[in-house]
């Protein structure tokens, strides 16, 4: 393989990744005024600005990829200036926000992803990737922590609490299953040491999430439909939806400054 | 009031911060490094870059000034604000070119942090990291008790792990009733 085409693997995968934080990040901040509590809602937009900024910084070293391969994109570009088709985050991302039930049930299965997945990537041959990881992996642990906290109370919490979890649950599980699988692209830059093997991970995950579900009364689901696409710039219309309002101001008023 | 608890600390320095209070000692350009204890903070404008662990390094290249800093949580809006001034610094000073660098690791820790940084925090109403009672570095939770930076006391209760910016955490004093921020071990 040409050099090149190498670098270009290496900015699609750092897209991706920049991907998922950024459409994460931006369904969090959409909590922020309507938190169940006061505490809550200043928590959700602390987490979400923890996404926003590995997003920052996946898309400024993009950008430094993309002068390399004669492309000359700015981190805001990848952010604000692509349309869905473009965008290639794995879809539980891009999902609505929904009750609280279910923005704490994705957490959950998205931070303990987070924490196997960044962990890994601290150890790939990517010198930037590796930094960024070390810096995300301290925000990852008390993601962590929250989540968990939060699915414990409201798991083994009320009827109705215990009911909307298990329903979230229920409805999340079908898009878990695309987060530990890879494309050639991807698989290229395992075979390099770069990319984390995600799909070496799932075991690990699956007993964290299973572990805590117990202790929480719930029950894991059992359905076998799943969602794929993602990586591929397929979505659900969630995405389009957020795009139009994340872009709206960038490309309505082009390089607006205050 | 302050009561006795905060005088039974008794402060050790942490190894990181020794190593960098000799790099700075040791680089040659005191008077750059000087200068740039000129830039605080944004959000805690009692703390200078060096105090609070951001900044990493300052290196004359001939007329040209390289700074390099360091995030503190990877969202922190300051990380902009901060360059523009240290640039607005420097300007002041003749330095002509100045470029700022963001360094992400190794990343930052609450260790960097001086000796000076933390008791201008707790000067300034915020419980620095080491005024966990249990312990600096200890996870939080709701029996988590921090000396009271108003009145010294720790009968203290956690309000939120999560406060008004990401590198802070919510309390309340049971003693003097104030509320106040922790600065979290990171």
């Amino acid at each position: 393989m040409t050099q090149s085409n190498s670098k270009q693997d290496l900015l699609t995968y750092t897209v991706r990744l920049g991907d998922d934080a950024i459409i994460l990040g931006h369904r969090l901040s959409e909590w922020v005024s309507y938190g169940p509590f006061l505490e809550e809602d200043i928590a959700l937009g602390n987490v979400s600005l923890d996404f926003i900024g590995h997003a920052q910084m996946y898309y400024t070293y993009a950008a430094t990829l993309s002068n390399e391969v004669g492309d000359k994109k700015a981190e805001d570009d990848f952010a604000y200036l692509r349309d869905e088709r473009e965008f290639q985050n794995h879809i539980i991302h891009e999902l609505p926000r929904g009750d609280f039930a279910y923005s704490v049930v994705k957490q959950l299965l998205i931070d303990l992803y987070n924490k196997h997945y960044i962990e890994e990537l601290k150890s790939s041959n990517d010198e930037t990737l590796s930094a960024i990881a070390a810096k995300a992996a301290k925000e990852v642990t008390y993601h962590c922590r929250r989540s968990k906290e939060w699915t414990l109370r409201l798991g083994d919490g009320t009827e109705e609490s215990h009911l909307k979890m298990q329903r979230a649950l229920d409805d999340l599980w079908g898009y878990t299953h695309e987060i530990f699988e890879q494309d050639e692209l991807e698989l290229r830059l395992v075979a390099q040491g770069i990319a984390v093997d995600s799909a070496s991970l799932k075991d690990k995950w699956f007993d964290d999430v299973k572990a805590i579900i117990e202790q929480a009364t719930l029950k894991l689901p059992t359905s076998e439909w799943a969602v794929r696409g993602g990586r591929a710039g397929y979505h659900t219309e969630n995405l389009g939806h957020l795009l139009t309002e994340m872009q709206f101001v960038h490309r309505s008023f082009p390089g607006a400054k205050w | 009031m302050q009561s006795g608890n905060t005088m039974n600390i008794i402060p050790s320095k942490p190894h990181a911060q020794y190593e960098r209070e000799q790099y700075r000692r040791n680089s040659g350009i005191p008077e750059l490094w000087a200068l740039l204890d000129q830039v605080k903070d944004p959000e805690i404008p009692v703390l200078s870059l060096w105090d609070i662990g951001i900044l990493k390094d300052v290196i004359q290249q001939g007329n040209v000034v390289k700074v390099i800093i360091t995030p503190t949580y990877s969202g922190c809006p300051a990380m902009d604000i901060i360059t523009e001034d240290i640039q607005g610094v420097m300007d002041d000073h003749g330095i002509e070119k100045c470029l700022v660098t963001m360094q992400l690791s190794p990343a930052w820790t609450t260790d960097w942090m001086t000796e000076k940084g933390r008791n201008q925090l707790r000067n300034y109403g915020i419980a620095p990291p080491n005024d966990v009672v249990n312990g600096e570095g200890q996870e939080l939770n709701e029996d988590t008790q921090v000396l009271c930076p108003h009145c010294g006391s720790h009968d203290t209760r956690m309000v939120s792990e999560f406060g008004s910016t990401a590198c802070k955490s919510l309390f309340q004093c049971n003693s003097c009733e104030e509320p106040f921020d922790l600065f979290k071990h990171i």
